[in-house]
């Protein structure tokens, strides 16, 4: 065996490195596709369950709140199907198993580590919202117009792609043993300040809480998705939502790519 | 290329909020196709030094090549040349055994037929064909260790990094990885192992480093650095104590004509029964058995034990690094 003789350089690159790694990580979910049917779809099909079936038919909520819902809920999926396809695991790569070494030591500039964590993350947000649409399409009675669809799609990938950066701050700010505050500190207020479950424009009435609502990014995601799909509804216009998270999405990707070389490297 | 698969000089790093540099002006080379030792007290530096060569810790002072290139310059080309095998078990506990390899390779892009062959090529010579596709999480800790060396040959490396390769193993694992590593060093790949372990360190290096507070304290093959301990062989003795005083009985041996120094071993006051003491001498060990068993004899102490040794690396590193814990 020849050992010693080096690899065909000429097929050594970045964009390489960068697609195998990809490869890898998609490669993993293909393997445990069940389960990752189970963590995108099970918690938004339980949401619409009880505040559309269920409490509608206790006469609790109006008839049309499924048409409300169902946008907040393809929003909420895009961005903490994204989060949490890289706040979790790179919680745990960078302590317990350090399996990120290997891929730091792959041929391609540390930074483009943290990207590929942020596009596989954000694919993960992407197909958690949009393998959404035919469950709620199932249990919610909806007139989407066509003219929407696509800029609903560009908010949901705007909305994977945020979920994606904030989990790459998450991921390489909070130590192991912190993760059970995680969700109740971060997760948890995110969840329920987002306008998934409500439009922005309706706390007129709750100034507070509308104050707050705005502070979370994932208000413009939601908001953006329903001035698509539900123009009839008073919502927030659709180019503010995209600014919004578009400079969201840099923000967080700049403190996210920071916090990692900073862990990559010392 | 470089003329050195490791260049490293003047090093300096130094941590912010740590006073004391981590690595301080260090300088070494490691020749192509060497087995180089670097060997240290815990918080020496080796693990920064190591981190520096493997593109894991930027230097705040001088240079490092591998393979003739920049570290910090040139830190994307150098991964391709380098491995490492790390201490911990750091494998992809997603994948299978196979898997982690095959994606290895596929980084630095090893086309795909030759990954698989090169994979079940070197899984079958690390005795590991059946657990190609065992899950990591299955594997014993001599299995994970040997799986980590194969992954890190799969692309080739011209210097391999390991790290501590043989804690934890069992005797036979341990053997059977040290003949792989002198196996690779035959094929001309360069490795630059850290470890504690001195007789691991003497039996497989060709040089070894010795560093300490992030300086090199002595470099030579492990031969030349026993024969520069004073001394050339050891006598150790030991004694019931019975309310002598060991350090009393040191001064006097080391006043007996061919005995250079003399070295109190074990705790030198307290509850032990015993009493030891290290020889270092210059003279055929025989001959002064009998003047020390005499001056021993003299002062009345009761002689339970006589090892006559050669003085090892062990003692290289105990006398340039001392006794105290770290």
């Amino acid at each position: 065996m020849t050992t010693a003789r080096p690899i065909d350089t000429t097929r050594t690159s970045p964009t390489t490195a960068f697609l195998a790694v990809l490869g890898r990580d998609v490669f993993v979910t293909g393997k445990e596709l069940p389960a990752f049917l189970a963590q995108v779809l099970l918690q938004p099909f339980f949401f619409l369950l009880v505040f559309v079936v269920v409490l509608s038919t206790g006469g609790f909520v109006s008839a049309g709140y499924g048409e409300i819902m169902l946008p907040g809920l393809l929003a909420l999926n895009a961005v903490f199907g994204a989060l949490q396809a890289v706040s979790f695991p790179l919680v745990f790569e960078f302590s317990y198993t350090r399996e990120i070494d290997d891929r730091l030591l792959a041929p391609m500039p540390v930074y483009l580590v943290a990207v590929e964590k942020m596009v596989y993350a954000m694919l993960r947000g992407l197909c958690a919202s949009l393998l959404m649409v035919p469950v709620g399409l199932l249990m919610v009675d909806v007139s989407w117009p066509v003219a929407g669809l696509l800029p609903a799609l560009l908010m949901v990938v705007l909305g994977a792609t945020l979920g994606a950066t904030i989990g790459l701050v998450i991921g390489t700010s909070v130590q192991p043993r912190r993760i059970q505050v995680l969700f109740a500190v971060i997760f948890t207020p995110l969840l329920f300040t987002g306008s998934v479950q409500y439009p922005w424009l309706s706390l007129g009435d709750l100034p507070w809480f509308q104050v707050l609502s705005a502070l979370n990014p994932l208000t413009y995601v939601s908001e953006g998705i329903r001035a698509a799909l539900v123009p009839e509804v008073p919502h927030l216009p659709l180019p503010l939502c995209a600014l919004v998270s578009v400079v969201a999405c840099a923000g967080f990707g700049a403190l996210g790519i920071r916090g990692f070389l900073r862990r990559a490297l010392d | 290329m470089g003329e050195y698969a490791v260049e490293v000089r003047e090093l300096v790093k130094r941590y912010p909020k740590n006073p004391r540099n981590a690595v301080d002006g260090l300088s070494f080379t490691v020749e192509r196709g060497e087995i180089f030792g670097l060997l240290g007290p815990n918080g020496a530096g080796k693990t920064t030094t190591v981190g520096v060569l493997t593109t894991r810790v930027l230097p705040t002072a001088g240079t490092a090549l591998v393979a003739g290139l920049d570290v910090v310059a040139d830190a994307v080309a150098v991964r391709s040349r380098l491995a490492v095998v790390p201490q911990r078990v750091n494998l992809d506990r997603s994948l299978s055994v196979r898997n982690n390899l095959v994606f290895h390779a596929a980084y630095p892009g090893v086309g795909r037929a030759e990954r698989g062959r090169r994979a079940d090529e070197l899984l079958d010579r690390m005795g590991l064909a059946d657990k190609s596709d065992a899950l990591v999480d299955t594997l014993s800790g001599g299995q994970s260790q040997r799986v980590m060396i194969v992954r890190g040959l799969m692309h080739r490396p011209e210097v391999l990094f390991l790290d501590e390769p043989s804690t934890g193993l069992d005797p036979q694992a341990r053997l059977f990885v040290h003949d792989q590593i002198q196996a690779l060093r035959a094929e001309g790949v360069t490795i630059l192992l850290t470890t504690h372990d001195m007789d691991e360190a003497q039996k497989l290096s060709d040089r070894v480093g010795i560093v300490d507070h992030g300086r090199l304290l002595a470099l030579d093959t492990p031969a030349r650095l026993v024969r520069s301990l004073p001394g050339r062989a050891t006598v150790e003795v030991t004694l019931a104590r019975d309310g002598l005083h060991p350090q009393a009985l040191g001064g006097e041996l080391a006043a007996l004509p061919g005995v250079e120094r003399v070295e109190q071993l074990g705790p030198p006051t307290g509850e032990a029964a015993e009493a030891r003491l290290r020889l270092y001498v210059d003279a055929d060990p025989t001959a002064l058995l009998g003047p020390v068993v005499g001056a021993l004899g003299a002062r009345g102490a009761a002689l339970t034990d006589v090892a006559l040794g050669e003085p090892t690396l062990e003692d290289v590193f105990i006398s340039l690094t001392g006794r105290e814990l770290r």
